[in-house]
């Protein structure tokens, strides 16, 4: 008598859903980053794997060290100028879908270091889907990340991700050259007016009722 | 403030009235001060000061703890100065060795003979500094990426650097 | 006999390959433990020659140092390395107070002796569990961040950061522990040793782990000496030093512990050295727990010192000291002083040159992740490539504080 059984008595035989719901769920529910942990924001994501704080509940099940298996991104530590061109070459490397979650406040935007060896945020390199603040940020935030990063995934569309192209992507992996695209995987992922970008936490919506 | 040896009332160490009895001429100033030696060294008799204290038997600093650059400033007169601090792995003593460079003229002899470890203790104070260590093995850039211009950690080198990063 | 042309470069050659091929074992790569890129020249699977390229963390903390006041300072050293923030504090606030002559009281070091054994044992868990998690291990991972959350509870109780926490301050320390620290840290120090020998019985009789490590990266005594070695990977090669016995601070001369040293020099020498390090730290924070008796825990110092929040808001004289030392900071002695600590990576010295005013002329942390890093071509040359991984984690880098 297991789950299925139960399910098959109490539903129809045939299901209709959006072919965006479906696939979105399991996109969400299998995000797995790649690991991109640069300083101490990585031990807080190495925290929120462990068994306190388990991240993979949530489907970010493995960290996958090839970006070509990865789906998420987390940018957790400061990224200095000689490292940002690494930076995007992994992130053209990962196949689409793709986000790129910027945790910390050095990530986000430069942090403590305003000075000439950090790049002042991550989001002058690539485009970023969720920020995260703190100094590091407590891996519950790290998790309510992933959760707000799954809400948007459900709300995005199929249609809206193309892959890129192979010559765009071999050229940005070309040594000796900057790895610049011309802006197209950016121009991918903003999301039409009527959908919200911003998701507000529970916590707003709670406060303005 | 720095203070000369004859006139502090602070005992001189033994140490440094050995080296002063054998080797006076390696010994341009010596600092007392906040309970350490600090000994001024021309830039010429560096190495063999080096080798001389690693394998004398008062001294037998076999260990360089650190070898660091600074800038006294942009107006100052001589304007870098090198800083080998010593330390002794039997004696558990340290002393400190500085070397001062005018602009103009920043070359230093390297001590990667006579201590391994500067190897990179002296690449990144090039790197940061712009100070040319004479027969270092292999001398580039160590911690700013290999096209940078300029010595970050000069006083005349601003904060945020020259422009924002951008990727094209 | 063929009427097609070969272009140029695709010359047939008879002559054998090259069988030496050069890698980057590159800056995003899961166990160079942080972003570290070491160039291999490979011949078949045994490593020729390493260098390694560094840099890609550098935050020119240095420069930053000279652009804030020293108490401003503080929250930059937490962010060097990152596993071990109360070291890097400590050293910072023993020099500035060395420069300005401070009596720190004795509940304060004793306090300082205490978080600093505790972040010891935090760092030296982090190294356990990525340096197992590296080699093979998994389950050792999940169990050594298990028992570092009870640490980083007490001291996120104390100070309120839990990796970042800026504890101390030139002149004692942020504030006293709260209520319930000292009986949640006995707690703690109780149940620890148990855990190191789980920890034993996971790895040190386990034939693969032994396999792979005994007689990997070996370094004879002399070379670590000379190359700079300090901490762990020096006592790992038979050299019996430690900053807390040769040149001792804040109180360790009246701790009881052992220094461990392990002859070999090898991976295996370094991991049976910090193992037996965990539970001699686990001592000295059980006799600080004990040695700890209630009084001041900042120095009588009050243009240099913040007042208590109840006195600021109650005198005068203590409002004021607060607003200038807060908006305009303190002078500090105009000279150099260079203050080295144990650290749990080895020798951290920091070297501040005050021109005597609120803000140091140059702050230099001599990382003991940079020395030590230095020796690994010595180390992993001859040796095969799956042995590397083991060697960086043996020599336990961090690179926050090689890159600073």
């Amino acid at each position: 008598m297991g789950l299925e059984n139960v399910i098959a008595e109490a539903l129809p035989e045939v299901l209709t859903t959006r072919l965006d719901s479906l696939i979105n769920w399991a996109r969400k529910s299998s995000l797995w980053p790649a690991t991109f942990g640069l300083a101490c924001c990585a031990i807080e994501m190495m925290n929120a794997t462990t068994s306190r704080n388990d991240l993979a509940r949530f489907g970010a099940e493995v960290f996958r060290a090839s970006p070509r298996q990865a789906d998420v991104m987390i940018v957790s530590g400061r990224v200095s100028r000689k490292m940002a061109p690494v930076l995007r070459r992994i992130y053209d490397q990962m196949p689409e879908p793709k986000w790129v979650i910027s945790m910390g406040a050095c990530a986000t935007s430069g942090g403590v270091f305003d000075n000439y060896a950090i790049v002042q945020g991550v989001d002058k390199i690539v485009p970023v889907d969720v920020y995260i603040p703190g100094c590091p940020p407590r891996p519950e935030m790290l998790i309510h990340a992933v959760m707000m990063l799954q809400y948007k995934v459900m709300k995005e569309s199929v249609r809206d991700r193309k892959d890129i192209p192979e010559e765009e992507a071999r050229e940005a992996v070309v040594p000796g050259t900057l790895p610049v695209t011309d802006g197209s995987t950016a121009r991918q992922n903003t999301l039409p007016e009527s959908r919200p970008y911003t998701i507000a936490s529970r916590h707003e919506r709670r406060r303005s009722s | 403030m720095p203070e000369q040896s004859s006139s502090s009332e602070t005992t001189p160490s033994p140490l440094v009235t050995a080296l002063q009895r054998e080797h006076p001429e390696w010994i341009a100033e010596v600092i007392y001060a906040f309970g350490e030696t600090t000994i001024v060294v021309p830039r010429e008799h560096l190495v063999a000061a080096c080798s001389f204290l690693k394998t004398w038997p008062e001294g037998q600093f076999n260990f360089l703890a650190d070898l660091c650059g600074a800038d006294r400033g942009v107006e100052e007169e001589p304007r870098f100065e090198v800083n080998y601090h010593l330390f002794s792995t039997t004696k558990y003593h340290r002393i400190r060795l500085k070397v001062v460079l005018n602009e103009e003229d920043t070359h230093v002899p390297s001590v990667t003979g006579v201590w391994r470890t500067a190897n990179w203790h002296e690449r990144e104070t090039y790197d940061l500094f712009g100070v040319i260590f004479d027969g270092h093995p292999d001398l580039r850039r160590i911690l700013l990426p290999d096209d940078w211009q300029g010595h970050a950690l000069r006083k005349d080198f601003p904060l945020r650097g020259y422009e924002p990063y951008s990727l094209k | 006999m063929s009427s097609v042309t070969i272009p140029p470069q695709f010359e047939i050659v008879d002559q054998p390959l090259d069988t030496q091929m050069t890698i980057s074992m590159g800056p995003q790569h899961p166990s160079t433990h942080g972003v570290l890129r070491l160039e291999l020249v490979l011949d078949g699977e045994m490593v020729v020659k390493t260098t390694p390229d560094i840099g890609y963390l550098h935050t020119g903390m240095e420069k930053l140092f000279e652009y804030k006041k020293y108490q401003q300072g503080i929250v930059i050293t937490d962010r060097m390395d990152y596993l071990n923030p109360l070291g890097n504090n400590l050293a910072y606030v023993m020099a500035g107070e060395k420069l300005l002559g401070l009596e720190i009281p004795e509940r304060a070091q004793v306090i300082r002796v205490l978080m600093c054994e505790l972040q010891r044992i935090g760092s030296h868990l982090v190294w356990l569990g990525t340096h197992a998690l590296d080699i093979g291990a998994m389950t050792v991972f999940f169990y050594c961040f298990r028992e570092r959350e009870k640490i980083l509870n007490l001291i996120e109780a104390a100070s309120g950061g839990r990796l970042t926490p800026s504890y101390f301050r030139i002149g004692g320390l942020m504030m006293d522990l709260p209520a319930g620290f000292e009986h949640r840290c006995k707690q703690f120090l109780d149940h620890f040793p148990k855990s190191v020998d789980e920890f034993h019985t996971l790895l040190s009789g386990n034939r693969i782990f032994q396999r792979r490590t005994q007689g990997i990266g070996k370094i004879s005594a002399e070379d670590a000496i000379d190359w700079g070695l300090s901490g762990p990977c020096l006592r790992g090669s038979g050299i019996n030093l430690d900053i807390r016995r040769a040149n001792p601070y804040s109180g360790y001369e009246n701790y009881d512990f052992e220094v461990p040293t392990e002859p070999d020099g090898d991976v295996w020498a370094r991991y049976m050295v910090r193992m037996r390090e965990m539970k001699e730290s686990h001592k000295i924070a059980t006799q600080a727990l004990a040695r700890l008796q209630p009084g001041p825990v900042k120095a009588d110092a009050p243009k240099v010192v913040l007042p208590d929040r109840e006195a600021m808001k109650s005198h005068m004289d203590a409002l004021i000291h607060h607003f200038l030392i807060v908006a305009e900071g303190f002078d500090v002695p105009a000279g150099e002083v260079y203050h080295p600590i144990e650290a749990s990576k080895g020798e951290l010295g920091v070297y501040i040159k005050s021109d005597g005013g609120p803000k140091p002329s140059r702050v230099h942390f001599r990382g003991p992740s940079f020395v030590n890093l230095s020796a690994l071509p010595m180390m992993a040359e001859g040796e095969m490539v799956a042995d590397i991984v083991a060697i960086i984690g043996s020599l336990d880098v961090v690179l926050g504080e090689i890159d600073r």
